[in-house]
């Protein structure tokens, strides 16, 4: 093990008991992210982003969800291992999370010094006069008065309300914050000052992040490492520059196609042909391989490995094992 | 909030009025004579009339309403029974109690338990325990109360003999009618507990409280149970008012001296301003809850007391 990596996930497999069949959310995925890096976690709905986040805070509904195999090292222990007791101190202090919809993350009946509070209060030892003055402080970096800090969360907009969500992830300094997808539910205006607040946030406070999002642009924007994610497993992974100018894998070139270009006449936006995958269905070979332009024989029977095209840009397809 | 509550205690004096006015409609268009009632089937007409003039049952419909009132109002007077010539009031407050500790009893351990029970059976959702809870809410929900009064009777004290079967002075004799009127209620409570959370239970903001590293039992109590627990103040005020109907069936077949035996006695030998005034006392006893259920909204959902 590597000892600057703040995360690595190993193998991971999660699974949902459905009614439909067994959902493998996520598919051996492998993952890594260190000190003070953005890592840009790109799928479609359903890929199994939400799900890998949970798993990394331990937090996936155990039924219908289950842990199958893998490892998760932070600072070199494994996640899956510790006691619940031990993972308790670790979620909020040192991994926190940012959820996708601000209008239902906070309890309607708190007030947002509350709920800053109880974070505050559960990972320092400090008495509640210290940590509603720590509450306030934290409300007026993520810009919002501290006068306001004993309002409910009705009483806020959904941006002001993600905001608080920023307060209460950063309340302890954390070394990882996991971002799912914390601009989707928001308006295109506002999405944009929430994410230049959480980009500078992050670099004053010094923290990694893990943004999931399914918006190349965002990424684009603010992340260090680029993560794409198919069908529950990683099938292209490097960092921003690299697959911004080399994308490797079919699926990534085809999310590249279909974002409008303004410097080319293109009348069309060219689109990934097919749908994704059913969850229930079981592929065999490559999960891309009914969608994918350059299906061979070999992707429809073998699982394609990692392949590395340089020392920071890997991609799981057959097309670029020779070479 | 305190504005809030003004307007809540405002509702509670219109809802008296209307109750008033309906109690002494439902008084004055029952058939029967009350002079004949309270002189009896001998007496002559003049001394009928001589007493339906000392009545005010002459005036016309309003100005006996506006009687009604004013007596109700400056002398705290419901009238004067028709059999013993004792103010009803008088004799509604000499049962009453008896019956406010039946319900009251039976609410606290509806309360109690029923929450309790459906906090377990919503945390351990299909668990054996939850099964169980379910079977027997279901059973506790679908009979009525006076047949749960007969069968403990039958069985804790005919069979049994644990607990005496009448009376209602020493804790012993109050436990079975207790235990009978809160059953339903408790029932009742249970269920809509269980759903309330585990509708809240899959919500984003528990999530964000366990990902804060709160222990399972403070996100269960302080985030869940918190939000669930405002329909559950609807059921519980709504039980309340069934309750003391249920209390009036109990307190006949325990025997207990209280508001439902007066009432069933005065309805036998139509002592109606006795009936009347049982009707308007307990209407004022579910008002008065009703208030206490919005207050206890307020305190609990903060969208209520701003708005
Ligand atoms: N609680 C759950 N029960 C059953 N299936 C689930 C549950 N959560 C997620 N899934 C399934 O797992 C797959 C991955 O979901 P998710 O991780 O939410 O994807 P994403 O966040 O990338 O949109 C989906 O097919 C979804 O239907
Ligand atoms: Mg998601």
């Amino acid at each position: 093990m590597e000892n600057n990596k703040l995360l690595q996930i190993m193998d991971l497999c999660v699974t949902y008991k459905t009614q439909e069949g067994l959902v493998h959310a996520v598919n051996n995925l492998n993952l890594e992210i260190s000190d003070k890096e953005t890592l840009g976690f790109v799928g479609e709905t359903g890929a199994g982003k939400t799900t890998t986040a949970m798993a990394i805070m331990r937090l996936i509904p155990c039924p219908p969800g289950k842990i199958e195999k893998g490892k998760i090292f932070f600072e070199g222990e494994d996640l899956l291992k510790i006691s619940d007791r031990k993972m308790r101190k670790i979620q909020g202090k040192d991994i926190s999370m940012i959820f996708q919809d601000p209008m239902t993350s906070l309890n309607p009946v708190m007030r947002i010094s509350e709920q800053i509070m109880e974070m505050i209060l559960l990972h320092k030892k400090i008495n509640k006069k210290e940590a509603y003055a720590e509450a306030c402080k934290l409300l007026e970096l993520v810009g919002i008065k501290k006068e306001r800090a004993d309002d409910y969360p009705h009483q806020f907009s959904g941006g002001m309300k993600q905001r608080v969500v920023i307060a209460i992830s950063l309340a302890c300094s954390p070394k990882l914050i996991i971002a799912d997808e914390p601009t989707t539910a928001l308006d295109v205006t506002i999405q944009a000052q929430v994410l230049s607040l959480m980009k500078d946030l992050k670099d004053e406070f010094g923290t990694s992040m893990i943004l999931i999002t399914h918006d190349l642009g965002v990424v684009a924007e603010i992340c260090d490492k680029v993560a794409i994610m198919y069908a529950g497993s990683v099938v292209e992974y490097a960092s921003k520059e690299k697959l911004y100018l080399n994308p490797s894998h079919p699926y990534t070139k085809g999310l590249f196609n279909s974002i409008p270009k303004l410097d080319t006449d293109e009348e069309f936006l060219e689109e990934i042909d097919g749908l994704p995958p059913e969850p229930t269905d079981v592929i065999s070979g490559c999960a891309f391989n009914p969608r994918c332009p350059y299906c061979m024989e070999r992707c429809e029977k073998e699982k394609p490995g990692i392949t590395y095209l340089d020392k920071e840009h890997y991609v799981c397809c057959f097309l670029y094992e020779n070479k | 909030m305190s504005k809030y509550l003004v307007k809540r205690i405002g509702y509670l004096f219109v809802t008296i009025a209307i109750v008033s006015f309906i109690v002494f409609m439902m008084l004055f268009f029952t058939p029967g004579d009350p002079a004949t009632l309270i002189l009896g089937n001998m007496s002559t007409e003049e001394a009928r009339e001589a007493m339906r003039e000392q009545l005010g049952l002459n005036s016309p419909f309003l100005v006996q309403y506006f009687n009604f009132v004013k007596d109700l109002v400056l002398h705290q007077d419901l009238g004067t029974s028709y059999i013993t010539q004792r103010p009803v009031l008088q004799e509604i407050l000499e049962v009453v109690p008896n019956t406010l500790i039946l319900s009251f009893v039976a609410i606290v351990i509806a309360v109690v338990f029923g929450v309790a029970l459906g906090i377990i059976s919503a945390v351990r959702q299909y668990s054996l325990i939850d099964a169980i809870v379910t079977v027997f809410a279901m059973i506790g929900i679908s009979a009525p109360i006076f047949w749960y009064g007969l069968l403990m009777i039958l069985l804790f004290s005919v069979q049994l003999g644990w607990f005496p079967p009448s009376g209602f002075d020493t804790p012993s004799q109050m436990f079975l009618p207790c235990l009978a009127l809160g059953i339903q209620s408790m029932s009742m409570i249970a269920r809509m507990t269980r759903s309330s959370m585990l509708e809240i239970i899959r919500m984003d903001f528990v999530k964000m409280a366990r990902a804060k590293g709160q222990k399972e039992v403070w996100v269960i109590l302080s985030h869940v149970f918190r939000n669930a627990l405002i329909p559950v103040i609807t059921v519980i005020g709504l039980q309340f008012g069934m309750l003391l109907c249920g209390a009036l069936f109990l307190e006949v077949i325990f025997s207990i001296p209280g508001l439902g035996r007066l009432m069933i006695e005065s309805i036998k030998m139509r002592d109606y301003p006795v009936v009347m005034g049982g009707v308007f006392f307990m209407s004022l006893c579910v008002t008065i809850v009703n208030l206490i259920t919005d207050i206890c909204y307020a305190l609990v959902d903060p969208k209520i007391a701003k708005s």
